[in-house]
């Protein structure tokens, strides 16, 4: 029964063929945006996600300078306002598990015949346990390098690609700024952080060596940065606190005057950036629903049309023994025929269209089974509800009137 | 033998609601017609033979009054169970054939076994048996407006005799068609009625009604006259 209608369905769909075509279009349409909005959404949610996880979590970063934009005043990370000194002070107050100082200069690097210019980060080893930073090959540096300031550096993989091609790193002396260091380790790929930096295009020595043979015009002790991880997420606005009163007492600034560095919650920033997107991926989805609505809407126009001008063959159907749900889900099929095939086809453009983007734009695309399952269900429940009235008008006829209908 | 009435109809009314009131289109109405019978129902446009045609045919109920159909009192059936009754009991052939221009000859005729929730294979079997009684074997997949009105008015009265109804209601069957068409159309009438099938046909020409073997005539909404020919005259 089920699929002799399926069947009729299918046929009378077949009879107006550009007028079944221009419906589906509409539901084509909707259900493409759809999927193509979720899986740029959700690829854009992945990559911030990534990048979070990347940084490490529960992170506090301190950076010298201000930043207040009032007047004119130098920008955060340029004066020499955080020292050593205040690295190790906060590492002692008792939420903080680990901390990192760090400086961080540019510089052109030299393997052989190849150079790259880099960034470099002078830090200590924690700087790696607070970020989740391993190393592919090789060790990171100890702290006896620090104290010894010794010219070892590990390598990111950008840096590795750049200047070593095939050769393995490991071992090998490259020079930076006419120093000579010694290779002892490469990098993991640490990809994207979440403002679109390549993570991978940096050398990493100890902060000794760093300050003292390559970033030479510091006021020597003071650090551009301190990164700390608190022992937990729960009481970082309270740390981050505490921490403001401990510089502003260790760096002796009056009450009346602003602080001469600044304390960042970089975990509450990523979250907001995570935030952020899903509310852009919300609103993307939502926005591509709408086209659903008004692709069912079609719908619910054509299946109008098409009942009244059905009429008399309803009214044939009816004299001849068919009952009122048998006509409702005659009329509903066809309003569900359409939205599924629109579905399918959709989904399939959509799929495209994501590919494409991908291609084009370079944008993460995360393409999920739950994004279709969900356009899909959508697409058919859209087919039902806007299929239902006209289904269900026609049902109503009255066979008689239905009969004379010319 | 005595024949059991298929239908039985006392004290109908009809009555039509309009803006200006109720406006009776049948008045007392009662019948009876018994299994077998070949009967013509006659009367001028306005007279009520159609309203009647929709009630008989369980399209329509009456105001007042009882109608059983097949031992079925109709007043009692809700929608669903009329539709059942409309597909059984009844079959029905259109002056305007009324065929679905869609479909196929055979899905045409299959139609009332779609309804009756008969097996595809089943329906199609039937269909196709039917349709070579009817003279219609080299025409299966082809549509409607593919053959002549005879043909297509042939169809129609297959499609009204797949489900081995207890009563053939026909309203004026050869109302679209030629003298010589209709004459063939009257033979397979005459001819249902020979073995058995009990014949209702709704006409204004005298020719056409004298074919039945009973003649009712409507006037007025009520029924002028009611007799029985001797004899059903039997084309060659």
């Amino acid at each position: 029964m089920l699929f002799s209608m399926l069947s009729e369905a299918w046929h009378s769909m077949g009879a107006n063929r550009l007028r079944t075509f221009l419906t589906m279009l509409g539901m084509v349409i909707g259900v493409g945006a759809v999927v193509l909005m979720m899986a740029i959404g959700e690829g854009a949610q992945q990559s911030i996600k990534r990048s979070i996880d990347s940084m490490g979590t529960n992170l506090i970063v301190i950076l010298s300078g201000f930043s207040s934009t009032q007047g004119s005043r130098s920008s955060s990370g340029n004066s020499s306002a955080l020292s050593i000194g205040d690295a190790n002070a906060i590492k002692d107050l008792e939420d903080i598990e680990m901390i990192a100082p760090i400086s961080t200069g540019n510089a052109q690097v030299i393997f052989g015949g190849n150079n790259w210019n880099t960034s470099i980060i002078g830090t200590t080893p924690s700087y790696f346990l607070i970020r989740k930073w391993y190393t592919e090959k090789g060790e990171i540096f100890s702290d006896d390098d620090i104290r010894s300031a010794s010219r070892v550096a590990l390598i990111g993989k950008t840096v590795a690609e750049n200047l070593f091609a095939e050769v393995d790193p490991v071992g090998q002396t490259i020079r930076v700024q006419k120093n000579p260091f010694t290779v002892v380790g490469l990098l993991e790929n640490k990809g994207q952080s979440f403002d679109g930096r390549d993570q991978d295009d940096v050398i990493i020595v100890p902060i000794s060596t760093a300050q003292r043979k390559l970033l030479g015009n510091q006021i020597p002790g003071s650090v551009r940065m301190i990164m700390a991880q608190t022992k937990s997420e729960k009481y970082m606005g309270l740390v981050e606190d505490t921490i403001t009163d401990l510089l502003r007492q260790r760096h002796n600034i009056r009450e009346d005057l602003d602080n001469d560095f600044s304390v960042r919650n970089l975990t509450a920033m990523a979250k907001t950036a995570s935030e952020t997107t899903k509310t852009m991926s919300i609103l993307l989805g939502a926005i591509a629903s709408i086209s659903l609505l008004v692709g069912g809407i079609g719908i619910m126009n054509i299946m109008l049309v098409s009942v009244t001008e059905r009429t008399r063959e309803i009214g044939i159907r009816m004299a001849i023994g068919a009952r009122e749900q048998d006509i409702l889900l005659q009329f509903l099929l066809e309003a569900c025929v359409i939205s599924i095939v629109g579905c399918v086809i959709g989904v399939v453009l959509g799929l495209g269209g994501a590919l494409i983007v991908k291609k084009i734009v370079g944008a993460e695309i995360i393409i999920s089974i739950q994004s279709i399952v969900l356009a899909f269900s959508v697409a058919a429940s859209v087919g039902v509800f806007f299929g239902y009235y006209p289904a269900s008008k026609a049902a109503k006829l009255n066979p008689i009137d239905a009969l004379r209908y010319q | 033998m005595m024949a059991q009435p298929v239908i039985k109809i006392k004290g109908l009314y009809k009555d039509y609601q309009t803006t200006a009131g109720s406006f009776p289109v049948l008045k007392n109405i009662n019948l009876a017609i018994d299994e077998g019978e070949y009967v013509a129902i006659m009367g001028p446009s306005g007279s009520g033979k159609s309203t009647f045609m929709n009630i008989l045919g369980c399209l329509d109920r009456p105001t007042t009054g009882s109608y059983f159909l097949d031992s079925h009192d109709v007043n009692q059936l809700d929608n669903n169970e009329l539709a059942t009754l409309r597909n059984k009991t009844i079959g029905f052939v259109f002056q305007g054939f009324n065929l679905l221009a869609r479909s196929s000859l055979v899905d045409n005729v299959a139609l009332p076994l779609v309804y009756a929730r008969d097996q595809k294979d089943l329906r199609i079997k039937v269909a196709k048996k039917i349709l070579e009684r009817m003279g219609l074997g080299q025409y299966f997949k082809s549509r409607p407006n593919q053959i002549s009105g005879g043909e297509q008015q042939r169809v129609a009265i297959a499609r009204a005799l797949v489900n081995q109804p207890k009563i053939i209601l026909a309203d004026e069957p050869t109302g679209n068609l030629d003298s010589k068409t209709s004459d063939e159309i009257m033979k397979i009438f005459d001819e249902l009625n020979q073995i058995g099938n009990t014949i209702i046909l709704v006409t204004h020409e005298n020719d056409i009604a004298d074919h039945a073997s009973r003649q009712i005539r409507f006037l007025d909404g009520k029924i002028l006259e009611d007799h029985k020919t001797k004899k059903s005259k039997v084309t060659k």
